[in-house]
C-alpha cells in the first residue's frame, strides 16, 4: 500500500484526487462507426492506476480506433469514456495535459534533431524553453539517445525513432500513457529494449494502455489483457487466465511420409490434451507439460516406426487464442482499420 | 489567446528550422523564381507587345511573376501538412494541450518568412536586369505588404488542400492544375486585351489580375483604378473563408 502511494506521488500531482476513487481508464459501452463499418461496437475496458492494460487483437479489430477515442483524437458515437478521471469529450482540453501518446508510426519530425523534437513537444505542453530543454536532455539520456541528440532524426534507425517517439510521449510526465503497437516492425533487439522501457515506466507508477498483435508482448507487459475482435471485447483477464482458456503448448510433428499421419496421431494421442489434428504431413497436439515432451514424442514415434522430418514445441500464439475464443483464425478478420 | 500566439510561433520556428535542413526546398524559393524571370524576359519578352505605359516587358512582367511566385509559396504548406498527416505528427499535435489553430497558423506564418525571401530575391533579380520602381518608397513598401498578405491568404488555401488530399503527389498536381490557369489567365504575363473575349472576361475578374494591377500601380505608376483596395479585399476574403475551413478540417483530421 505504501509503495503504491509513493509511486503515485512520483508520477505527479495530476492524478491526485481522482486516483483513489476511480480507475485510470474506464470505458463503458463505447461505440464508433465509420459509415457502415462498426469499428467499435460496445466496448468496455478498465485499468486501475499503475497497471498495464493490453488490447490484443488482429489488424482491423478496432484497437487503433479505441486508442484514438481515448486520446481525444476521435469523438465516440456512444458510451462513456473516462481517462485520468476526466471525460474524453467534455474535458478533452484538460485531459490532453495528462496523457501521452506514442503511435504505430514514429510521430517525429525527421528534419529536426532528437533534441529539437523533444524541446518542441515540451514547449507545446506549455513548458518554458529552458525547462523543455532540461527535460529533453533528461529523456535523451534515459532513452540512450544522448549521442544522437544533435543529429536530424532522419539519420536514426527504426528502433531509435521509436525510442524518440516514446520519449516525446513522456515529456510532460503524463500519468496515463497510450502506446499503439509500440514494437510493430521492430527487430527483436529493439523490441526487447522497448519492452524494458515500458516496464520501467510502469514501475514509476504510470498507467499504460498498450495495443499489440503479439501475445508474447501482452503476456510480458500487461496486467490485464482485453482480447478485441471486430470491434468487441471477446475476453478479458490476466495473461495466465487467458492462456488457460487457450490451453497449453503446441507440439507440431512433420512426418517424412504423410501417409503415416494416422498412425502418428494414434501414437501421440496419450500425451495430447485433445485428439491430435492432422494437416497434410503434420500432426498437431496440445500439451500441458513442457519438459521432456519432445523426447517422449520422438521415442513413441520411433517405436511405432514413424519417420520424423521436423518436430517443434511452440507457445500458443494470437492465432491459437483466436481459434479458441472465436473459432476463427486472427487473419480471417477482414474489417479494415479505418481511422 | 496568448497560448495561440506562443504555440503558433513554436510551430513556425519548427517549420523554418526544417527548411534549413532540406536545402532542396530552399532552391524552390530562390533559384526557381530567378529561372522563371529570366526565361520569360529573354524568351517571351521580345514577342510580347506591352502597353506604352511600360518602359519594357521587364517592367510589365516583374509584378506579375512575383505574384505568381507568391501564390505558389503556399505549396510548402500543402506538402508539409500532408506529410505530417501521414507520418502521424498531426495526431501527436492533436493529442497535445496546445492551441487548436496553432499548427496551421504556424505553418502559414513560416510561409510569410519564406515568401519574404522569395520577394527579395526576385526584386533583386529584377533590379539587376533593368527593372526600376517609379513610385515613392511608401508605395513600394505597401506593394510588398500587399504581396505578403496575398501570399498568406494562399497559404490557407493550400493548408486546406494539404489536409484534404490523399498524398503529397496529389497535392502537387491538384495545386498546379488550380494555380497555373489562374495565374496565366490574368494580366500577369500578357496584356489582357490580347486574349480572346471569353478569356478576357475571366481574366478581368480574376483576383490575380486585380493583385497584379494593384502591384503595377504601387510600383511602376500604372493607373490603379480600384485594384489596390480590391486586392486587399480579396486577400482578406480568402483568409476569412479558408482559415476557418482549414482549422475545422484539422480538428477532424484522421492520420491513418
Amino acid at each position: 500500500m505504501t509503495t503504491k502511494a509513493t509511486d503515485q506521488a512520483r508520477v505527479g500531482s495530476a492524478e491526485r484526487g481522482s486516483a483513489a476513487s476511480e480507475p485510470a481508464i474506464k470505458v463503458s459501452g463505447l461505440k464508433k462507426s465509420f459509415g457502415e463499418i462498426r469499428a467499435l461496437d460496445g466496448v468496455d475496458l478498465e485499468a486501475a492506476t499503475g497497471t498495464v492494460l493490453g488490447l490484443l487483437g488482429p489488424n482491423g479489430a478496432g484497437k487503433t480506433t479505441a486508442v484514438r477515442v481515448l486520446t481525444t483524437l476521435l469523438r465516440p458515437d456512444a458510451g462513456e469514456v473516462r481517462v485520468a478521471g476526466l471525460d474524453v469529450v467534455r474535458d478533452a482540453a484538460k485531459l490532453r495535459e495528462r496523457i501521452g501518446l506514442a503511435g504505430q508510426y514514429a510521430a517525429i519530425d525527421e528534419n529536426l534533431t532528437g533534441q529539437e523534437n523533444l524541446v518542441m513537444v515540451g514547449r507545446l505542453y506549455g513548458m518554458t524553453r529552458a525547462s523543455a530543454t532540461a527535460r529533453a536532455t533528461e529523456l535523451l539520456a534515459q532513452f540512450d539517445l544522448t549521442d544522437a541528440a544533435k543529429r536530424p532524426a532522419k539519420t536514426y534507425s527504426g528502433g531509435m525513432r521509436r525510442r524518440l517517439d516514446l520519449a516525446a510521449a513522456l515529456v510532460a510526465k503524463p500519468p496515463v500513457l497510450f502506446l499503439d503497437e509500440p514494437t510493430t516492425g521492430l527487430d527483436p533487439r529493439s523490441r526487447l529494449s522497448v519492452w524494458t522501457t515500458i516496464e520501467e515506466l510502469v514501475a514509476e507508477g504510470r498507467t499504460v494502455l498498450l495495443t499489440t498483435q503479439y501475445l508474447d508482448e501482452a503476456d510480458r507487459l500487461a496486467d490485464t489483457i482485453a482480447v478485441i475482435d471486430k470491434g468487441r471485447v471477446i475476453a478479458t483477464g490476466t495473461p495466465d487466465a487467458l492462456k488457460d482458456r487457450v490451453g497449453g503448448e503446441r507440439l507440431e510433428v512433420h512426418l517424412t511420409e504423410p501417409a503415416q499421419a494416422p498412425i502418428a496421431a494414434k501414437t501421440l494421442a496419450p500425451i495430447s490434451d485433445e485428439p491430435p489434428s492432422i494437416e497434410l504431413d503434420a500432426v498437431k497436439l496440445t500439451v500441458q507439460r513442457r519438459s521432456g515432451i519432445i523426447i517422449e514424442a520422438v521415442r513413441r514415434l520411433d517405436e511405432a516406426g514413424v519417420g520424423i522430418d521436423d518436430i517443434a514445441l511452440r507457445r500458443p500464439t494470437l492465432n491459437d487464442v483466436f481459434l479458441a475464443l472465436t473459432g476463427h483464425a486472427a487473419e480471417d478478420s477482414e474489417l479494415e482499420e479505418t481511422a | 489567446m496568448s497560448r495561440l500566439v506562443t504555440d503558433t510561433l513554436i510551430v513556425a520556428e519548427r517549420n523554418l528550422v526544417r527548411i534549413t535542413r532540406a536545402p532542396d526546398l530552399l532552391l524552390a524559393f530562390t533559384v526557381q523564381p530567378i529561372m522563371f524571370v529570366l526565361l520569360f524576359v529573354y524568351v517571351f519578352g521580345g514577342a510580347i507587345v506591352v502597353p506604352d505605359l511600360y518602359e519594357d516587358y521587364t517592367a510589365f512582367l516583374l509584378p506579375g511573376i512575383i505574384v505568381q511566385n507568391i501564390a505558389f509559396g503556399g505549396f510548402v504548406t500543402a506538402l508539409g501538412l500532408n506529410e505530417d498527416l501521414h507520418k502521424g505528427l498531426i495526431d501527436r499535435f492533436r493529442s497535445l494541450p496546445m492551441a487548436r489553430a496553432a499548427v496551421l497558423a504556424g505553418r502559414t506564418l513560416a510561409d510569410v518568412a519564406t515568401n519574404t525571401l522569395s520577394v527579395v530575391v526576385l526584386l533583386l533579380t529584377g533590379l539587376i536586369i533593368g527593372f526600376s520602381f517609379d513610385s515613392s518608397s511608401l508605395e513600394i513598401l505597401a506593394g510588398i505588404a500587399l504581396l505578403l498578405l496575398f501570399g498568406y491568404a494562399f497559404s490557407w488555401v493550400f493548408a486546406l488542400l494539404g489536409l484534404i488530399v490523399s498524398s503529397p503527389e496529389a497535392a502537387n498536381s491538384l495545386g498546379f492544375i488550380a494555380v497555373f490557369p489562374l495565374t496565366f489567365i490574368s494580366s500577369a504575363f500578357v496584356p489582357v486585351e490580347s486574349m480572346p473575349a471569353a478569356l478576357q472576361w475571366f481574366a478581368e475578374i480574376n483576383p490575380f489580375t486585380i493583385v497584379v494591377n494593384a502591384l503595377r500601380a504601387l510600383w511602376v505608376g500604372a493607373p490603379a483604378g480600384n485594384s489596390v483596395w480590391g486586392a486587399f479585399v480579396w486577400a482578406v476574403l480568402l483568409i476569412a473563408i479558408f482559415a476557418p475551413l482549414a482549422v475545422a478540417k484539422y480538428r477532424r483530421a484522421a492520420g491513418h
